[in-house]
């Protein structure tokens, strides 16, 4: 099995300036992943299955994760020199800055044909709230289909080129993302309109004594 | 024409009637089977469209039982969520238990002792027999024979559920696996207990293989019926004995050799046709080496501690990384994917549902069948509501 940073060369010999990066996995298990840029991942993904020596034709698990915006603290690396001349906060290695938060689509894949893995792809949104599209990877891996559909259902991230692209364990009306770290249970989220809602304002019109006893609907 | 007392019919004026023949050969149905339906074993739809008998579409619905499980792995300790596994699916709660044990392992580099890992083989093969006889009684069920295959199914599975029970206080909700071991030790009656199992499960067999592999009805509603060829089943991510059954061989235990794995010989069983009962003989066979590992487990286990003394259970943290560990469970691959940031609970925790993702096929496996036979199939393909939903 090829370690991740021979994949990495392995795809940018094939592809010349495609996006591709490691992201080291500091756990003991070590498996690093694949960061694709979201434009090219498809063809990627479509080499790498089809590659003779890799042969990742098993798409094992497709899932999502949440990064919040968070504060991290900026690496103490020698200031850079600046334009304007102005003296360099070398001294400040406290500083930090805010990491626009993202959402995360990762692919766990194996070679049922020559029995290795796991390669893990990643891909990431531009923002958590308007740039959420990435390509889908259904076309290259059929497995792919009701976890994409999964990760839309609970993180929204939309995947451009699914077959069939809806909710798959909320129900169909239901708005919000549940497994989104931000996300907020509603308190009536069991609420439903009924006639007995309709009928309390009335109520209330024909006897407004008891309006001040009836709780509000 | 008309009969005695009654004006004879005039078809209303104008464009808009049609013969019957048109309607009986013209028009599509959709039925919408389940959530309530007894073959969908649990709260399962299928909602197909039907050309007289034979289904054109047909799309599984489901989320019914849907609660959330990642969140609320999310928002627990990493030992809080060992209960849950076992609601995953709950046949198998041992294995799951394993998977999410080992999945934690390997986040943390932790080790576990040896007898604690022959201890986790006999009882994952236990649940592999527990699975596998349950779903033979299932699909006989399904097809249409009431009752009898299903209650000898069952009369093995409470032995099977006896032992589970002696041993971790819980038929089912068994929640007997920890980071770093077991959570009790067997005793040299129970291992003797399940050595008896053992030796007669081969009986068991025999009689219920006697009864059906050879019968004429099962054969001719099983075989040939939603066949799956090899090169679907591999790029659909199906597992497990539907993935086996269709000739490819790929079985955990031995690609990745976790656990005591490599020390047992045993064969991986494969079918050649990819029908619903290739599915069958498969578990039958799978059942059958399944034996073998456990009384060679049972009769090698090693003395010492099922825990290690090093490990740290509660206040359990995790090094910071990621994880992504799966095991073969008696459903097909059942894996976790967690990621650590270091605090008392995972970052992320995921499922790898084997039943939902075996369930990508089912469209593809009852196009051209009969509705009947979507009933066979969905049983053959053995999900668990409780996995699929989450």
């Amino acid at each position: 099995m090829e370690t991740a940073e021979e994949i990495r060369d392995r795809i940018l010999a094939r592809f010349p300036g495609a996006a591709v990066a490691v992201v080291a996995n500091p756990g003991p298990g070590a498996q690093h992943s694949l960061l694709l840029g979201a434009a090219q991942a498809a063809e990627i993904a479509r080499f790498l299955r089809d590659d003779p020596g890799l042969r990742l034709d098993f798409c094992s698990n497709v899932t999502g994760v949440d990064w919040l915006d968070r504060e991290v603290a900026e690496a103490a690396r020698p200031a850079a020199p600046d334009p304007a001349g102005a003296p360099a906060k070398g001294a400040e290695a406290k500083a930090t800055r805010l990491q626009p938060g993202f959402l995360e689509v990762v692919y766990h894949l194996y070679s049922v044909a020559l029995k290795h893995g796991p390669v893990v792809l990643r891909l990431r949104t531009g923002n958590r709230k308007d740039e959420v599209t990435l390509p889908s990877l259904t076309p290259i891996w059929r497995s792919c289909e009701f976890q994409e559909r999964e990760v839309f259902d609970l993180f929204g991230v939309t995947f451009a080129g699914h077959p069939d692209l809806r909710r798959i364990l909320m129900w169909d009306e239901f708005k919000d993302h549940p497994m989104r770290k931000d996300y907020v249970e509603p308190d009536d989220y069991e609420w439903e309109p009924t006639p007995h809602g309709d009928l309390l304002p009335k109520a209330r019109r024909h006897y407004p004594a008891a309006a001040k006893e009836a709780p509000a609907p | 024409m008309s009969v005695s007392g009654f004006p004879a019919a005039t078809p209303a004026p104008g464009p808009t009637v049609r013969s019957v023949r048109d309607e009986l050969h013209g028009d599509l149905l959709e039925v919408s089977m389940g959530p309530h339906h007894p073959s969908t074993h649990g709260v399962f739809r299928m909602v197909a469209t039907l050309d007289g008998e034979t289904v054109t579409r047909l799309k599984p619905v489901f989320g019914y039982l849907h609660r959330n499980h990642e969140k609320i792995g999310e928002n627990t300790t990493y030992l809080s969520s060992m209960p849950y596994t076992d609601r995953l699916d709950y046949l198998c709660s041992m294995t799951n238990n394993w998977a999410y044990a080992l999945a934690v392992e390997r986040l943390s580099g932790q080790a576990v002792p040896e007898r604690a890992e022959y201890l986790r083989v006999i009882l994952a093969e236990l649940t592999r027999l527990l699975n596998h006889t349950c779903l033979a009684g299932f699909l006989l069920q399904d097809s249409g024979a009431s009752g009898t295959p299903l209650m000898y199914a069952f009369r093995e599975r409470e032995k099977i559920l006896d032992l589970f029970e002696s041993l971790s206080g819980s038929r089912m909700m068994c929640n007997f696996q920890r980071f770093g071991g077991c959570r009790t030790d067997a005793t040299p009656a129970w291992l003797g207990a399940a050595g008896a199992l053992a030796d007669g499960y081969g009986r068991f067999l025999d009689e219920f293989e006697e009864l059906l592999t050879g019968n004429e009805i099962l054969m001719a509603r099983t075989q040939g019926v939603g066949r799956l060829p090899a090169a679907l089943a591999v790029s659909a991510g199906v597992t497990g004995p539907v993935l086996r059954a269709s000739g490819v061989d790929y079985d955990l235990r031995k690609v990745d050799g976790y656990g005591a794995y490599p020390r047992f010989a045993f064969r991986v069983p494969l079918g050649a046709h990819g029908d619903v009962y290739d599915r069958y003989m498969v578990r039958v066979l799978e059942m059958r080496e399944s034996i073998g590992i456990l009384r060679e487990a049972l009769r090698t286990i090693p003395d010492g501690p099922v825990m290690d003394p090093k490990a740290k259970i509660r206040g359990f943290r995790a090094k910071p990384g990621e994880v992504y560990s799966r095991i073969e469970g008696p459903k097909g691959e059942i894996g976790f994917y967690l990621i650590s940031e270091g605090g008392p609970n995972p970052y992320r925790y995921r499922v790898r549902p084997p039943s939902l993702i075996n369930l990508t096929i089912l469209e593809d496996l009852c196009l051209g069948h009969t509705i009947a036979d979507t009933v066979v199939i969905l049983g053959s393909i053995d999900i668990v509501l409780g996995e699929v939903d989450r």
